[in-house]
């Protein structure tokens, strides 16, 4: 059961997503996350979906995605040739005590810091889905209020000469 | 020109050919029934909508068009849903048009709503609610390519009723592009080649033929291929009639209720040559035991289809009409004489058989009668469970696009709207619907349609007094439980046919079902309804339980 990052180029369409969406769930397919944007064309919207299963379940997904009238394009995104990014928006309980360790811990992360009150400070991190779980981690023990993740977006890299 | 969005929808219908629609109105689309009132195609009112969608779904099997229905919004829309999901299942080229409230409306509540795009969405190929009138001459051109191209099946088109009272400068579309949906049609060469090579070297081969072969209109390329390499066939339900059952090299229906020689030879051959068939659960049983020696060539237009519950060693994404008539071109015949002798020799000494009986009628004995008096000739419609079996087990089909049945979805009540459908499509034929006596209740209003419009159908009734095939499920694998399957509570079958004006005929011995077959024949102005009381307790054999292996195939009621 590998992680996959599909791509999915739509046309910009009221339901669409309910037609992808739809396809997972009636197929039985688990999504890990979804992230919808506009493209540089603003006709077409594009899907980066994060799904699990064998290469035969994720071949059935292509497919089956494939085969939406709305669908343009689907393609795989392995790690090694795409550029893979995700936000953390996260609210960290702190006291005043424990303040400077965290915001030590968010200049390593190049984190910013976006909101801070007399209890929480909340932090933005932006990076590769494996460094936003580490930095996740290493909060976690001072107390994480509230935490939401953009899902992850992802871009195939240039072909080098 | 300026038109108003109902007179559109009833120019595009025309100029897609459409011959005729079948429909009922409704609040939201009197507008178009406005301009359907003189339209130059033929109307027929359906007295439920799910009699209407089931009667287009009829008329496009039997004629390879596409079927055609409307609906109003809300309960009118959702009546429609078993019909497309019968069609989707099967594959069948449909356009439903769908009145909707008011694009102000929607999202209220409003009066007769429903969100039908959202509720019709994964049973259909593609839908579209009309949100703009300039997009809805586009919106129907682009219904019909979707729902008759590559993999076919239902679309549907929900039109707000605004949309259909407003006006906008008609222009019709002359062509369709949709950069999305491109089918491939084509199969690719080097796949052609080395399917060629494996069926030339191959020692016992099988093609496995399914509906993908008729929906292609390639039942003439299968039946040259068959010709060429001499390779024994046997056909899925859906794919009955793609080839003659009165050939020596036909092995009939493979699958649950399929013959003892189909499956025992899927099951020992070394190439399996799947054509235009998706390997559904109800052929291959326990996927794990099926064809176990195989290599696989998978022909079928939906890539989704390949790779999906069987191993394939090679696809051909293609339209099978195409694929057949190039591997038709190159192929050079195997040498499997003595796979050919086995198999023959393995058909002739296991026949589809059941015990005859002199005392009560046997359904098969029926289904026997109709292939002989009819000389193979009618067109075949069923509703399903035990009928839809003894029909397809008993009649020898020879044509494509005479056997009409709900094979993927199983929908009871189905069969005398098709029959309505597939009569109107084709008036130079007999439609016969094999029923059962739980099935034809389910949609028995369509009846007046059939009077109304003079169709000579026979409706054949398999009673029992039984939902058959369940009872013969409780009999054979839940301890003789006839949990609520008992149904000889039913109304006096040929007085109802009289009321609606049709003919009823009662049989209750053998000597009678003959003649009365004889004399539903020979009415050509009305509906003929036959009720024959059969034995109760037939069942259908063979029978491999779902989801097991043909080891555990039961032959027949001696085991």
């Amino acid at each position: 059961m590998r992680e996959h990052v599909i791509s999915v180029k739509v046309e910009n369409r009221s339901g669409v997503l309910a037609r992808v969406a739809g396809l997972f769930s009636a197929r039985g397919y688990n999504i890990d996350s979804l992230a919808v944007s506009e493209t540089e064309q603003p006709d077409i919207s594009v899907m980066t979906i994060v799904v699990r299963g064998d290469d035969r379940v994720i071949e059935q997904v292509k497919k089956q995605l494939n085969k939406l009238i709305d669908v343009i394009k689907v393609s795989d995104h392995p790690p090694g040739e795409s550029v893979q990014r995700e936000l953390v928006l996260a609210k960290v309980l702190a006291n005043p005590a424990k303040r400077s360790e965290i915001y030590q811990l968010a200049e390593i992360f190049r984190a910013e810091i976006v909101d801070i009150s007399k209890r929480t400070i909340t932090i933005e991190v932006t990076g590769e889905p494996s460094r936003i779980d580490n930095f996740v981690e290493l909060i976690r023990p001072y107390g994480i209020k509230e935490l939401i993740r953009t899902g992850r977006v992802s871009l195939l890299k240039e072909q080098k000469e | 020109m300026k038109k108003t969005g109902a007179e559109i929808v009833v120019e595009c219908l025309k100029r897609e050919g459409v011959e005729i629609m079948f429909g009922y109105p409704g609040g939201v689309v009197i507008p178009i029934f406005h301009y359907l009132f003189d339209a130059p195609f033929k109307f027929v009112l359906s007295r439920h909508e799910q009699g209407a969608v089931h009667a287009a779904d009829g008329y496009a099997r039997a004629s390879g068009k596409v079927g055609v229905v409307i609906a109003t919004s809300g309960p009118g829309a959702t009546n429609l849903v078993t019909g497309i999901a019968t069609a989707y299942m099967d594959s069948i080229p449909l356009v439903a048009i769908t009145g909707q409230v008011s694009r102000e409306m929607i999202g209220n509540d409003a009066f007769q709503e429903a969100d039908v795009t959202g509720i019709t969405r994964p049973i259909t190929k593609h839908n579209y609610l009309v949100q703009d009138i300039n997009d809805l001459a586009r919106i129907i051109r682009e219904a019909f390519y979707i729902a008759s191209s590559g993999r076919p099946g239902p679309v549907l088109i929900d039109i707000p009723v605004d949309i259909s009272r407003g006006e906008t400068k008609f222009v019709y579309p002359e062509t369709v592009s949709i950069r999305s949906y491109k089918p491939v049609t084509e199969g690719h060469p080097r796949q052609i080649e080395k399917a060629c090579k494996l069926i030339e070297n191959s020692k016992r081969p099988i093609v496995y033929a399914g509906g993908g072969v008729i929906l292609a209109n390639a039942s003439e390329e299968l039946r040259a291929f068959v010709k060429k390499t001499g390779i024994p066939i046997t056909t899925t339900l859906m794919g009955l009639g793609a080839y003659p059952e009165t050939d020596e090299l036909s092995l009939k229906m493979l699958g649950m209720h399929g013959t003892y020689y189909a499956n025992h030879a899927v099951n020992e051959c070394d190439l399996l040559i799947a054509v235009g068939a998706r390997f559904d659960d109800r052929v291959t049983g326990k996927v794990s035991d099926f064809a176990p020696f195989a290599q696989v060539i998978h022909i079928d237009i939906d890539p989704s289809s390949v790779q999906k519950s069987v191993r394939v060693d090679v696809p051909i994404v293609g339209d099978c009409k195409n694929v057949l008539r190039e591997i038709n071109k190159l192929v050079q015949p195997p040498s499997i004489d003595e796979w050919v002798k086995y198999v023959k020799e393995m058909k002739q000494n296991n026949p589809l058989s059941y015990r005859d009986s002199e005392r009560v009628i046997k359904p098969q004995y029926v289904v026997e009668k109709i292939y002989e008096l009819t000389e193979g000739k009618a067109i075949i419609c069923t509703e399903v469970g035990q009928n839809q079996m003894w029909a397809a087990q008993f009649y020898k089909f020879t044509e494509p696009r005479t056997f009409i049945s709900s094979g993927g979805l199983g929908t009871m009540g189905y069969g005398l709207p098709a029959a309505i459908g597939a009569q109107f499509a084709r008036p130079d034929r007999r439609v016969i619907d094999i029923a059962g006596d739980g099935s034809i209740q389910m949609n028995i209003q369509e009846l007046i349609v059939a009077v109304q419009h003079r169709l000579p159908i026979i409706i054949a009734i398999l009673n029992n007094g039984f939902l058959g095939m369940v009872r013969q499920w409780q009999e054979l694998f839940w301890g003789k439980r006839y949990s609520h399957t008992c149904i000889n509570c039913q109304p006096d079958f040929v007085k109802l046919a009289e009321a609606y004006g049709a003919v009823g005929i009662r049989v209750e011995k053998k000597e009678e079902v003959e003649n009365s077959i004889k004399r539903a024949l020979e009415i050509t102005d009305r509906p003929i309804l036959i009720d024959f009381r059969i034995d109760r307790e037939e069942n259908v054999y063979p029978i491999i339980p779902a989801g097991k292996s043909i080891k555990e195939m039961i032959t027949s009621e001696l085991i």
